[in-house]
């Protein structure tokens, strides 16, 4: 009679592990991916990865668009830092066009870069913290963001998305209300940081849950193409921002933190010391900022009429401008052939951009190079053997961004 | 030119200690008080929804400034979100939803109990956004029925909150019959929901 | 110091005639080898002792439809973390039957690029652990980055193309897959939606 009770699938008495999904809907995925994992008890023996439930055919959109509209696909990719992305396209669009930059510009971009990245970095550890259960943090610092997302709304109008900037520099001249909020950053930030640290750092319930999991040797590393924060926590001290300078990144002097082991914890300190780097960039970039007097400060963008679009006055009032106007509005502008590849330091890595021109109105083919979707890859290497609860606190202080991973 | 934008720099007065809810119309007398049960289940209900953020992208990082204590969600009754749907009122789908997505959508939905609503916040969720490209469901409601559709890209958390002030109405007013009535029968089955 | 000249004169004494169309794009060296030495250049700029090319930066393609048995380019861009170069190096095959080798045996993060490859161009990658689509849905018959496929979904009713500016009777000049049936080949005919006729 017990037999007729419960039918077992087949094989299931000898199956010594259990197959979970960590599915696309889960608390601790932050964005859509999904793991299935074999576990062993709690041991994780194998992990699966499935992407793609965001995928939205940004490289297949990117044909359809003339360069100044794919501004707004690349805001969508890591939309925790988007005005690093955008400045990455404006400098891979510049670098086509031989568009050069005055060092107003270059430095005002270098404020809007680090502010993102703090932006960027002041979530992810946050969420990490959220994952081991201490809240506070998240919330704490959540005030700061909104301080950061004001000042972009000062420059371009938007909170999350900015779309900030044009080819050849920025859509407006940075106004005194957001250099005040920028100062009122600046003086009230460091204490804030100092004390979100003092909640994490040497927190031993912290320590314990981060120190030893999701561990990742530099050659490996380097072999899975991980760059950024989670390259520098395994000890190589690979940085775009210096290894290629770009808008003007020569002349600031920072460090760049390096961990040991490229544990959770190397990750989560490697970010938390960055973002104390970033404040000291931002402050030496305000003060090189003040320095331009007169007609100089009103300098905010390049002299390239071709493909900046030059202001409403003019364009109803003068001919040249009105020309202009009509050929970049209708795509007429000249667009060289070729091939560029430019890299900047986003959030998470090398966000790399691969255009290939033909010389008409959008691009024959444009390829992003994504950090997250680059070192997602190694998940599994860096989960196996350990547990179902140091596999969440890895996959978070990964920084796995799914806009970034499906693009 | 920039507009003064000088009210985020200055501290606001507080002008009140607690604020309550308004009480629904009814009989009052010595002890007692008689009102329609609607009004009363509706009071409770949406005063107290429970979400669930179906958070997909960078409405998410909207939703998250939304929770935060500078837009306080919290303050209208949604303390606890919730990631279980057998538990959950209300389900904000946050971001795009890409075809692979739809089915997952689709069970979450099922998965939860009536009373539920529906919040498309974005311009994704309502009808694809941006991307009308081949891999992205142009609206959710092409897979659920959708109650409050909230546009924006991302919406500014003040719009979220607009959305859930909507819901709140939709709630406080909806029949205790709806969910077993005829029109709403058909309306599931449109979208081949039992 | 490592220069693009020595690269190039290290290739060129290393694979004679083989490796060719050098050309140096904003700075970064570029050049081409035939489909089948892909992995053998891959390997000789990794282990070479001066060239030391050994990050993997990014591993894409491009679908060029009028270059007739040329059609697919798969594009590696490596880099010398050492010394800072970068270098691209493109692989040409055809649409017929586009078999490329594998790199993921050198660089595991060639993995999920060539997946992804894979998924847009529908790349063979010859020797691939786990072959299989990664973006787009599992069920998804064509490979959606190639020329001749739309970016639209064909079959979606709420949005007219009209007014969106695409095909239609307005002619905004942009033009859909119908427009284009003249540049394809016998072999990779498509119905009016965009599919495939197998």
């Amino acid at each position: 009679m017990s037999e007729q009770h419960i039918k077992l699938p087949e094989g299931s008495i000898e199956k010594t592990t259990t197959t979970l999904n960590l599915g696309p809907t889960h608390p601790a995925t932050h964005g859509v991916m999904q793991n299935i994992l074999e576990l062993d008890g709690e041991r994780i023996v194998s992990a699966e990865q499935t992407i793609g439930y965001i995928h939205r055919a940004f490289e297949k959109l990117a044909e359809r668009r003339p360069l100044a509209q794919i501004t707004t696909l690349t805001d969508r990719m890591n939309y925790c830092s988007s005005p690093i992305n955008n400045m990455g396209w404006h400098l891979t669009c510049e670098k086509l066009l031989g568009v050069k930059t005055p060092k107003r510009v270059d430095y005002l971009r270098v404020i809007i870069m680090e502010l993102a990245r703090i932006s960027d970095h002041l979530i992810c550890n946050s969420i990490v913290g959220v994952d081991a259960g201490a809240y506070t943090g998240f919330l704490y610092v959540m005030q700061y963001r909104e301080l950061i997302y004001e000042i972009y709304e000062e420059v371009c109008g938007a909170r999350l998305t900015t779309n900030i900037g044009r080819i050849g520099g920025f859509e407006r001249n940075f106004n005194d209300i957001a250099f005040q909020k920028l100062e009122k950053f600046l003086s009230e930030y460091p204490k804030v940081l100092k004390e979100f640290e003092n909640l994490f750092q040497r927190n031993r319930i912290f320590m314990e849950r981060t120190m030893g999991t999701g561990a990742i040797s530099a050659e490996r590393a380097l072999n899975y193409g991980f760059t950024g924060p989670n390259l520098r926590a395994a000890g190589v001290d690979y940085d775009v921002r210096v290894h290629t300078p770009y808008s003007s990144y020569e002349d600031f002097q920072f460090n760049i933190p390096v961990g040991t082991t490229g544990d959770n914890y190397d990750r989560w300190l490697v970010r938390e010391k960055e973002m104390w780097e970033s404040l000291s960039i931002i402050e030496q970039a305000y003060q090189k900022v003040q320095e331009f007097k007169g007609a100089e400060a009103e300098v905010y963008h390049a002299d390239v009429p071709e493909y900046y679009l030059p202001p409403k006055e003019d364009v109803y009032t003068k001919m040249e401008a009105l020309i202009y106007h009509f050929k970049i509005v209708m795509g007429e502008t000249e667009i060289p052939k070729g091939e560029v590849y430019q890299a900047v330091e986003g959030g998470n890595g090398e966000l790399g951009f691969y255009l290939i021109s033909d010389g008409g109105r959008t691009p024959y083919r444009l390829h992003f190079r994504r950090p997250c979707f680059v070192y997602y890859q190694a998940y599994e290497e860096l989960t196996k053997g350990g547990m179902l609860s140091d596999a969440i606190m890895t996959m978070s202080s990964l920084n796995l961004i799914a806009g970034e991973l499906d693009a | 030119m920039a507009r003064p934008v000088s009210y985020n720099l200055i501290q606001k007065p507080l002008e009140a200690d607690i604020s309550i809810v308004d009480m629904p119309d009814g009989e009052q007398g010595e002890g007692f008080f008689a009102t329609k049960l609607n009004s009363v289940i509706g009071l409770a209900r949406k005063n107290s929804i429970w979400p669930l953020p179906f958070a997909t992208s960078c409405c998410g990082i909207e939703f998250m400034a939304t929770m935060g204590s500078h837009y306080d969600l919290a303050r209208f009754g949604s303390e606890r979100v919730g990631f279980s749907p057998r538990q959950c009122d209300l389900l904000m789908v946050m971001g795009t939803i890409a075809k692979k997505m739809g089915p997952v959508v689709k069970q979450v939905y099922l998965q939860m109990a009536e009373p539920r609503w529906v919040m498309a916040v974005g311009a994704c969720a309502c009808s694809g956004g941006i991307f009308d490209t081949y891999s992205v469901l142009q609206g959710i409601d092409q897979v659920i029925p959708v109650d409050v559709y909230v546009p924006g890209c991302p919406p500014r958390p003040e719009a979220i909150i607009d959305g859930v002030m909507r819901i709140q109405d939709l709630v406080g007013k909806e029949s205790l019959r709806r969910r077993n009535g005829e029109q709403y029968k058909a309306l599931l089955e449109s979208y081949g929901i039992q | 110091m490592l220069t693009n000249d020595i690269i190039k004169q290290r290739l060129t004494e290393k694979f004679a005639e083989q490796v060719s169309n050098f050309e140096e794009p904003y700075g970064m060296l570029t050049f081409e080898a035939p489909v089948e030495l892909n992995l053998k250049v891959l390997n000789f700029l990794y282990d070479d002792e001066e060239l030391k090319f050994r990050f993997m930066t990014d591993l894409t393609a491009v679908h060029f439809p009028n270059d007739k048995g040329r059609e697919l380019a798969v594009v590696y861009h490596l880099h010398n973390l050492s010394d800072n170069i970068r270098i691209r190096f493109k692989v040409f095959t055809a649409i017929g039957k586009p078999d490329v080798y594998t790199a993921t045996g050198l660089f595991s993060t060639a993995n999920w690029m060539e997946r992804e490859t894979y998924d847009f161009y529908g790349i063979n990658f010859v020797g691939h652990p786990n072959l299989k689509r990664i973006l787009n849905v599992d069920e998804m018959d064509y490979f959606p980055m190639r020329k001749e496929f739309p970016l639209e979904d064909s079959t979606r009713i709420d949005k007219d193309d009209e007014m969106f500016g695409r095909g239609g009777t307005l002619g905004f000049g942009t033009e859909t897959a119908r427009d284009r049936q003249e540049v394809i080949s016998e072999n990779e005919k498509h119905d009016e939606t965009g599919r495939p006729i197998v």
